[in-house]
This record gives C-alpha cells, sequence and structure tokens, in this order.
C-alpha cells in the first residue's frame, strides 16, 4: 500500500503516443488520472478548455473561445500569433456530443478540414483519451502535420540540436 | 515549402511510427553500429532486429554494408529530418497540451474532494 500511496502524492507522467493509422489518420492517445465524467469535463466546458488547449510554451494567445458543446452545437476559436497581424480563426460543429463517452467535432476553417472523435475509456478511476483525426485526403494530413511543426519554436530547436547528430 | 516525394515521405512515417525504430535511428544518429550491438542495446533476438534495420532501410533512413560476418549499420543518405519532425512535433503539441489538461484534471479532481468533505460537515 505504500507503493501506491507514494504514486497519488507524485503520479507518474502519462505518456502521449501518435500514430499515423492510414495515410488519412491520425491517433492520438493518453491516460489520465482521473474517471472520464471529470476528464469530460476538462474538455466541454469553455472556461476550463481554454486553460489547457493552448499551450504556454506556442507563443498563442487565445482571443476567445465559444462553445456550444451538444451535438450539433458550434464552436470557434479566435487565436493571436505574434507571426500574423490578423488573428486566426478555428470553428466547426460538434457532431456527436455523448457525455463522459465521446466527442465528434468538424473543423471547417477549409474544406480540407478534418473530423476529430475523441473517445473517454474509463478503467479503474484512470481514464484513457483518443483523439482520432481523419482528414479528407493524405496532403491534408501531412500538412496539418507540417503545421503543427511551426507551433512550438523552443522544443523544435531541441529537436534540431537531436537531428544535427545525424548529419 | 519543400517538396518531399509522397512515397518516400510514406515509408518514412511507416518506419518512424515504431518507438523502437526511433530509437535506432537515434543511437546511429551517434555512432555507427552493428546488428548484433543493436540488437544487445534494444534488448532483442537478432532476428527482430533484422527486421527493423530493414524497414528503416526500405525507408532510406539506414544504410547497411557487410564487412565479412558483421553488418554494419548508419544513418542514411535520405535527407528526411522533416518528416520525423513534423510527427515528434505534432506529438509534442499534444503532449504540452495534456501537460495542461493534466492541471486542470488535478484541480478538479481537489474541488470534488473539497466538495465531498464539505457535505459531510
Amino acid at each position: 500500500m505504500h507503493a501506491r500511496r507514494e504514486n497519488e502524492s507524485e503520479p507518474m507522467k502519462n505518456r502521449t503516443t501518435v500514430e499515423r493509422k492510414s495515410d488519412c489518420e491520425l491517433v492520438v492517445t493518453r491516460t489520465f488520472n482521473a474517471p472520464a465524467r471529470i476528464v469530460f469535463e476538462a474538455w466541454s466546458k469553455p472556461e476550463l478548455f481554454k486553460r489547457w488547449w493552448v499551450p504556454k510554451s506556442a507563443d498563442m494567445s487565445l482571443l476567445s473561445c465559444d462553445m456550444d458543446v451538444r451535438t450539433g452545437g458550434a464552436y470557434r476559436f479566435v487565436f493571436h500569433h505574434p507571426a500574423f497581424d490578423q488573428p486566426m480563426a478555428f470553428f466547426g460543429t460538434y457532431r456527436e456530443v455523448t457525455p463522459h463517452k465521446r466527442l465528434v467535432w468538424t473543423n471547417e476553417e477549409t474544406d480540407q478540414g478534418a473530423v476529430t472523435t475523441v473517445t473517454f475509456e474509463e478503467d479503474a478511476g484512470k481514464t484513457r483519451v483518443t483523439l482520432h483525426e481523419l482528414y479528407p485526403t493524405k496532403a491534408a494530413r501531412d500538412e496539418a502535420l507540417a503545421g503543427s511543426a511551426e507551433a512550438l519554436p523552443e522544443q523544435f530547436a531541441q529537436l534540431d540540436e537531436l537531428l544535427a547528430g545525424r548529419s | 515549402m519543400v517538396q518531399y516525394s509522397n512515397t518516400n515521405l510514406d515509408s518514412s512515417f511507416a518506419a518512424l511510427s515504431d518507438v523502437t525504430r526511433r530509437g535506432i535511428l537515434e543511437q546511429l544518429g551517434r555512432v555507427e553500429a552493428s546488428i548484433t550491438e543493436l540488437a544487445e542495446k534494444f534488448n532483442m533476438t537478432l532476428t527482430g532486429m533484422k527486421k527493423h534495420v530493414g524497414v528503416l532501410e526500405q525507408a532510406g533512413l539506414v544504410v547497411t554494408e557487410k564487412v565479412g560476418r558483421v553488418r554494419t549499420c548508419r544513418l542514411g543518405p535520405h535527407r528526411l529530418e522533416e518528416a520525423m519532425a513534423w510527427l515528434e512535433k505534432y506529438r509534442q503539441l499534444w503532449d504540452a497540451r495534456f501537460d495542461e489538461l493534466d492541471k486542470v484534471i488535478a484541480d478538479l479532481k481537489q474541488r470534488e474532494k473539497f466538495d465531498a468533505r464539505k457535505k459531510r460537515e
């Protein structure tokens, strides 16, 4: 029991994994140390969602965050990025909202936007979150991958260092 | 943006989708190694390591050369850092997000405990 108590006071960081499931799909998974209802709450309440969706290191700020989290409801996030004069908007529709289990939303800024499905699976008080992005084409998926490569400059620098060892 | 052959990009993504293979690349980035050395390093059978190296070789990420009885592996000529960087970057983006989400969840759990205590009082 002692070991367990130690775990609770200082939980181990859970690993985020990414998989290219097919030409048009990306799958991200991570386990969270909380029941599904709590994890789901953090995804579905705007005041909570906006606390984590934009990583602190990303050099972007969230100007507004509107989320009508119910099946058929719309969302719209507006960001400011120092590299761009104009704010950037991301928007779409919630296709499915099943409390504590499943969220499906579309991304509608372009006709190449992904459909994102997030499932919450609770097991022994922990919740495994699986985020599945389905792009209409392989090109759209590769572009999204390349886009995320520009979001976090300092970590990219670290990766550059690692890769520099190759040449 | 720089253009890449889709075939190359695809086979390298496939090659990089495995944690062991990413480890092998990282290792070979430091120093070249024989298949036997890699198998020992990653605690795998020779056959298992040969398969991994084969996938990396097909993607052009690794080249091997047999001298005598020893097959030596080193990083290949393909400049496909971008493919690796993209996927890793994407993972890091989600990892950073999820680290923040962990904090939000910890707060929510704390609040729930507090509410439960208040109810009992």
